[in-house]
């Protein structure tokens, strides 16, 4: 198995994560990538204590993250690559071999505009889901497995119909 | 015109799980009024501890009820027990705790230990007889 999912999630470690995709695929490992996180004991804790135990939660600020992806996807069990916003996917995506993108969610905050129910985002952070898409990643956003994969230009269109 | 009754918590969790524990709390009890639901469809993290941290100053109650452990709620209540340190959360929360909860007598967080205990017994597993 290998990384089966790369996701884009402000929310990180949640239910939709863990329960959503987690067991379906039978996730064994979650790659959280942040550099905030990644130098917070406290915030590492807290997110610890919200995977169940046979889960194994790594993290890595995402310059340490870029060059160790190659060595994740050679685990045997499935795991999930998993960044809190686009800058840092995109860093990811640069260094290599993630093919495949999902939006999990980028929620409201100020200066944002709504896509999607779970996808909400600046001019920039539009721009830089082109670019991530333009680096030959299929970009898709997608909150839980039972929902349709709806790729990234069909829903950059379907807001600005709104 | 009576005062609006004071809330004893929040409710908090995915999709309409905050508004359907309490209508069902209402439906048995009639006390769904001491339970705040808290909605935070398309909330990022930090609005979601700013909602709840507004909510428990605004009517104050001192108890949190989620959903799920590792729920985007639980989360965020988690870093918001930081700022307040005088709140309780409680993760895991169903119906049996609730109505405990809402028909307890003791002080809300008292009320509130007593009413997860309740709720663990409250589970059973039954099959037909062999």
């Amino acid at each position: 198995m290998t990384l089966v999912l790369n996701r884009i999630d402000d929310r990180l470690i949640h239910g939709q994560v863990v329960v959503g995709w987690g067991q379906p695929l039978d996730v064994r490992f979650i790659v959280l990538v942040d550099d905030a996180v990644a130098a917070s004991d406290w915030e590492r804790e807290l997110y610890r204590m919200g995977v169940p135990p046979e889960m194994e939660l790594r993290f890595h600020s995402a310059a340490e993250a870029a060059p160790l992806l190659d060595a994740y996807r050679l685990d045997p069990h499935p795991g999930i690559l998993l960044t809190g916003d686009i800058a840092t996917m995109r860093e990811l995506v640069l260094h290599g071999g993630v093919r495949e993108v999902n939006i999990g969610g980028i929620h409201h905050r100020a200066g944002r505009r709504q896509y999607m129910r779970y996808v909400f985002l600046t001019a920039e952070e539009q721009q830089a889901l082109r670019d991530v898409a333009a680096l030959g990643a299929l970009v898709t956003a997608q909150d839980v497995p039972a929902a349709r994969a709806v790729p990234l230009e069909e829903m950059l269109a379907h807001a600005e119909d709104v | 015109m009576s005062e609006p009754t004071p809330k004893r918590a929040l409710v908090a969790g995915h999709g309409d799980f905050a508004a359907g524990l309490i209508s069902a709390v209402e439906a048995v009890t009639g006390r769904g009024d001491l339970l705040d639901p808290i909605e935070v469809k398309g909330l990022c993290g930090e609005d979601i501890q700013l909602l709840l941290s507004n909510r428990l100053k605004a009517n104050g109650a001192t108890i949190i009820f989620t959903d799920l452990q590792a729920g985007s709620c639980t989360m965020a209540a988690r870093r918001l027990l930081r700022e307040m340190p005088g709140v309780l959360l409680v993760s895991g929360a169903n119906l049996p705790m609730l109505l405990d909860f809402v028909m307890a007598s003791a002080e809300p967080q008292e009320a509130a230990r007593a009413a997860v205990e309740r709720a663990k017994a409250a589970i059973s597993v039954y099959e037909a007889p062999k």
